[in-house]
């Protein structure tokens, strides 16, 4: 697959005027990239078996830069909602894909982005069985946006709930907080500033599921920490419940190139964007287990106990800091903005 | 913290001048671990929650005129009048958040069809670099680039505290950011007239911490000097090639601060030669007035009179996603520092 199969170096209006020129697009690109028998039929949909709990989530993604160090909107786009189904504590097996693209992207970036999205669903073990390409004027979109939706079927053993959540349970996270965030911001025009920060970007359902295979019920809630960081994700939980959140600053693992960066931009790392990291919340008799079998995983090796629940403070979320102080911590109001000095 | 509790015998308020050590005090919980009669008061040294409305009035009506104005990051979602930069940018308006001015030239140079417009606020930290820019432009002979200068300095204001008759303070914080670029000469003649300890600390919770001992330790043996707590970085002269660079564009003037008014002798503003690159001469705005909110307490507030929480609005009908007043807006701001981290933690 390549520019010269389509014949145009450039993505135009034609392409997604529904007549030959979508239908070349679709054909060598898209049809050869992500061909299985669901797509194959080449319906106006798919049809699938259904049997039992399903969960279903979508999402956008509209990402600038569109390639960044560590993935590209692309593998984005899968993992994201990927994650999004896991953490309803089911097995995303299918994706739906579309394209809103901006005329005027290099043919070889879209060709790029597509291959990507296919290794990345491969990984994740997802198949994209729908779909849909539009393309706008110059000026009206930012390159590519794109939207998925997830869906696959819920584990026997999971029942994931924020009122299941009770006094002494654990809060567990997987990773490094603000990874993902801070290598976007290192590339975001009129940022200079050299780093080898990478994005965390990384499917997470093979790992929920070892999870609820080996702690069923016991898990009592997942929730990936994406927009708002870590911080608007615990104050959410937190308001779900009559419990309040107590977390300890010096558990929450933070790598020292990131906090740099984030000193340096005046940002805070709770509220910074993840894309690979997820918060559990699990019963206080099982955590030191749950944390011995997420080191285990590569993606969850430097998963650490943060806190806990706690019938203080009900619904609001305190944090011990450094030197022994405490804090609220409260969700992001708006964007996240730069301080000055 | 033990230390400091057995040194305090008795009631004592402590101003940290800057806005990064009242976010430092805020977010490491340190406000909660001193004893009742250390008093922290927040000070007015967050560079946006000073910037007067009508400033941010002119800015926005240069985005209207279709001039890219570019600005430091929390301030553009600082409320004018009828809007904020965020919104007006909403609207159409060619917004762009920069970390350094010199980008800004970088902008005016790939449109040169454009007028580029940096909103210059800050104390004595962010002026260099926009001092900078100044020259790089005029150096470069880049036209189409201006700054909206809105600079202030810190002992002018502290003086303006100290004057005014319901001041408490017993002690300051000096800022130590500001005494990098700056040096401590101009800080001696405040010590004697006032005859208040100054205490130029650093950013860090420990540099907080052994500030506030510092201080402590000399008010209770009742004297008053400047001392340097953050030596590792502020020197007696300062940053001397920064300096220059300031004098060579700048010159001191009267300048304006939210809610405390204007300050004699308290800002700069662009020397003659260098008018063509003053936004308010080039594009006849200076004409904009602009009355504060009259529900915000923000003067009181910066000048360490009312704490946050004493506010009637705070919390209620001023929040920092619809702020009345500035310091509820900048995470340097007294008002939404105590807002995001403390709220309730914080007793009265």
């Amino acid at each position: 697959m390549s520019n010269k199969d389509i014949g145009y170096d450039t993505i135009n209006l034609g392409h997604g005027s529904g007549g030959l020129m979508t239908r070349d697009l679709l054909d060598h690109i898209i049809f050869e990239t992500f061909s299985n028998p669901y797509l194959d039929q080449k319906h106006d949909g798919s049809i699938i078996k259904v049997d039992g709990e399903m969960a279903i989530s979508t999402d956008s993604f509209v990402v600038s830069p569109i390639f960044f160090k560590g993935g590209n909107i692309g593998e984005l786009a899968v993992n994201g909602t990927v994650n999004d189904v896991a953490m309803c504590g089911a097995n995303p097996k299918f994706l739906s894909l579309a394209f809103v693209v901006e005329e005027g992207l290099p043919m070889g970036d879209f060709i790029k982005i597509v291959k990507s999205i296919k290794e990345t669903a491969d990984r994740a073990g997802v198949q994209i069985i729908t779909g849909d390409t539009k393309v706008v004027e110059r000026g009206k979109g930012d390159k590519i946006f794109i939207n998925t939706t997830g869906f696959g079927k819920v584990h026997p053993e999971a029942h994931i709930s924020p009122y299941k959540i009770k006094a002494g349970d654990k809060i567990i996270i997987s990773g490094p907080v603000a990874q993902h965030g801070m290598a976007i911001m290192s590339q975001r025009d009129g940022l200079e500033f050299e780093s080898t920060i990478e994005s965390d970007t990384t499917n997470l359902n093979f790992l929920v599921n070892d999870l609820l295979d080996g702690f069923g019920d016991k898990i009592h809630l997942f929730r990936d920490p994406t927009r708002g960081g870590l911080a608007s994700v615990l104050s959410e939980i937190a308001s779900d419940t009559e419990l309040g959140v107590s977390i300890k600053e010096t558990e929450i693992p933070l790598d020292d190139q990131v906090a740099a960066a984030c000193e340096i931009l005046g940002l805070d790392p709770l509220f910074v964007a993840n894309e690979g990291i997820f918060v559990t919340i699990v019963d206080a008799e099982v955590a030191d287990a749950v944390l011995k079998l997420m080191k285990k995983d590569k993606k969850g090796a430097r998963a650490a106990c943060i806190g806990e629940f706690t019938q203080e403070h009900p619904k609001k979320v305190v944090m011990h800091s450094v030197i022994g102080g405490k804090r609220m911590v409260t969700p992001m109001i708006g964007e996240q903005l730069p301080r000055i000095c | 913290m033990d230390l400091i509790e057995k040194t305090a015998t008795q009631t004592w308020n402590i101003m940290e001048i800057c806005g990064g050590q009242t976010h430092g005090l805020v977010k490491n919980g340190i406000i909660n671990l001193l004893p009742e009669n250390v008093r922290m008061i927040h000070g007015p040294g967050c560079p946006v929650c000073v910037t007067p409305l009508n400033l941010i009035d002119k800015a926005i009506e240069l985005l209207e005129k279709g001039v890219i104005v570019c600005s430091f990051g929390d301030m553009v979602r600082v409320p004018g009048s009828k809007k904020s930069l965020l919104e007006a940018k909403a609207n159409g308006g060619d917004l762009r958040i920069l970390y350094s001015p010199l980008e800004a030239v970088n902008i005016a140079k790939q449109n040169p069809d454009k007028e580029v417009v940096f909103f210059a606020v800050g104390f004595e930290t962010t002026a260099p670099a926009n001092a900078l820019s100044v020259l790089h432009a005029k150096k470069e002979n880049v036209t189409n680039y201006s700054i909206l200068v809105s600079h202030v300095l810190v002992p002018p204001a502290m003086e303006g505290i100290l004057d005014d008759e319901l001041c408490t303070i017993d002690a300051f914080l000096g800022a130590g950011h500001v005494c990098a670029i700056m040096g401590m000469k101009e800080y001696y003649p405040l010590v004697e007239k006032y005859k208040i300890p100054i205490v130029i600390t650093g950013f860090e919770p420990l540099d907080l911490v052994q500030g506030i001992y510092m201080a402590l330790l000399q008010l209770e043996k009742g004297e008053y000097k400047l001392e340097n707590q953050y030596s590792r970085v502020v020197k007696e002269e300062g940053n001397v090639e920064a300096k220059k660079m300031m004098e060579a564009v700048f010159e001191i003037a009267d300048r304006e601060w939210r809610g405390i008014g204007s300050i004699p002798d308290s800002g700069y503003r662009l020397k003659k030669e260098f008018l063509d690159f003053d936004a308010e001469t080039k594009f006849k705005i200076s004409s904009i007035t602009t009355p504060e909110n009259s529900a915000c307490i923000a003067g009181q507030i910066l000048k360490g009179i009312k704490k946050p929480h004493q506010c009637e609005q705070f919390g209620k009908a001023c929040t920092p996603s619809n702020p009345l007043g500035a310091p509820m807006v900048s995470s340097e701001g007294a008002c939404a520092a105590y807002y995001h981290f403390s709220n309730d933690l914080i007793t009265p």
